[in-house]
């Protein structure tokens, strides 16, 4: 079926099956592979993008769904205003070896966009369910919370 | 591949009569962990979220009606919920995480009918009505009986949950909800308990009492309501719940848990909400 959305500040169609899932699609057919597949199974953020400005697992969202919708991948959140922020996710140490980055990313700016002085305790329940491995999550929420280096 | 997206119900009911086959999906947050292999095999699904019908959260006389493509995020940001019925909002906001509550559905959670399912055993508790639509018309079926097997429900070929009614719970009542996980966010339950309940004159008048992934469906704890029913709430009743609960489950040994924790989870988890009507 062919399905048109928008992506970043383009539009795109796609003739796909219904059923692909958003991260193919992203990936493999547009090319936009900051968007990162973890488990595939729900479980770990690391595909997280936005749909009409929400949080979703692209992972799994069917093709099918896109019809119409607006998709902020990472690439976009990274050409926009959110540069400061993205500085400041570097300079705190928020990435390590850098697989959960994007999908952390683009939850945390969602969270800033609708809260920009998040609390410490915002920060944590909005990256529930993203996963990092490495950083213990102290140098991401350092960022999030734009806390002063201690 | 069939795949349709219907605008309204009256559409979605004649394709499902049409064809009984179809698919119907939601925010296919379970659908989707099938993997590529199978998800490439549907070849007939048909796609809810565009039908107005479904959607929203509604005051009716006497409770709220939940429409069965209505989110969990949209449950834990509705006013209405928070104020009647804190233990949803509570199971809604243990669903997975942010992103899984953006698209997962609580009609979804009740026709993919999985034993773990956070949501299910809070509507349990609350006594829950499922307003299922089919070709013939609207039909309604007590929460209680929606449950036949595991993974089965009473909906019909060509049925699909419209809507779910939430009664208003009795001046004074309390509700509780507790899951046990490997972790506090995004993890599937090992035991998930929720509670309805009324104290009237220091004795515990009313009980509700349903846990999830201790058996083959949700289940309500009659055995553990009727052991303390008349009881003044306290350790000592809350122990009798707990002991109860414990004896009337049938869980299973799985990848996520072992029949022996999930029971000593469940008689825990029982005996603490049971006190907390103290």
């Amino acid at each position: 079926m062919k399905v048109s959305f928008s992506v970043n500040s383009g539009a795109a169609e796609v003739d796909g099956h219904a059923m692909e899932r958003l991260l193919d699609v992203l990936r493999e057919r547009l090319g936009l592979t900051g968007t990162k597949e973890g488990c595939g199974e729900g479980e770990c953020g690391a595909c997280t993008v936005l749909m009409d400005g929400e949080p979703v697992l692209s992972c799994l969202v069917p093709l099918l769904q896109c019809e119409g919708r607006r998709i902020e991948t990472v690439e976009g959140i990274a050409e926009g205003p959110a540069r400061e922020f993205l500085e400041r996710f570097v300079a705190t140490g928020g990435v390590q070896c850098g697989a959960c980055t994007p999908g952390i990313v683009v939850t945390a700016w969602a969270l800033l966009e609708r809260n920009p002085a998040p609390s410490r305790e915002e920060a944590r329940e909005a990256l529930a369910g993203n996963l990092c491995r490495c950083t213990g999550y102290e140098g991401i929420l350092r960022a999030i919370c734009a806390e002063p280096e201690s | 591949m069939i795949a349709l997206q219907p605008r309204s119900l009256d559409e979605v009911l004649q394709s499902l009569e049409d064809d009984p086959a179809l698919v119907p999906t939601a925010g296919c947050t379970d659908l989707m962990v099938r993997g590529p292999e199978a998800l490439h095999e549907m070849d007939r699904v048909i796609d809810l979220l565009g039908v107005p019908e479904l959607r929203g959260i509604q005051e009716v006389a006497g409770g709220l009606e939940i429409g069965a493509t209505t989110s969990f995020s949209e449950i834990r940001r509705s006013a209405a919920v928070r104020a009647a019925f804190p233990a949803l909002v509570a199971a809604a906001s243990l669903v997975g995480g942010w992103q899984i509550q953006n698209r997962a559905t609580l009609g979804g959670n009740m026709a993919n009918a999985s034993p773990a399912g956070d949501s299910l055993p809070v509507l349990l508790a609350l006594d829950a009505v499922v307003v299922a639509a089919g070709a013939r018309g609207l039909r309604e079926i007590p929460y209680a009986g929606f449950h036949t097997g595991y993974r089965k429900t009473a909906l019909r070929p060509g049925e699909i949950v419209a809507r779910v009614r939430l009664p208003y719970l009795p001046e004074g009542s309390v509700q509780a909800f507790r899951k046990v996980g490997t972790r506090e966010a995004q993890a599937i339950s090992k035991v998930v308990v929720a509670l309805a309940g009324r104290v009237a004159e220091g004795r515990i008048a009313e009980l509700r009492l349903a846990a999830g992934s201790v058996a083959a469906t949700p289940v309500r704890l009659r055995a553990a309501e009727e052991a303390v029913r008349g009881l003044s709430p306290g350790p000592a009743a809350a122990d009798l719940a707990g002991r109860a609960a414990a004896r009337e489950v049938t869980p299973i040994d799985d990848v996520r848990s072992t029949a022996d924790y999930r029971r000593f989870a469940l008689e825990r988890v029982v005996r603490r909400l049971v006190l907390g009507m103290a």
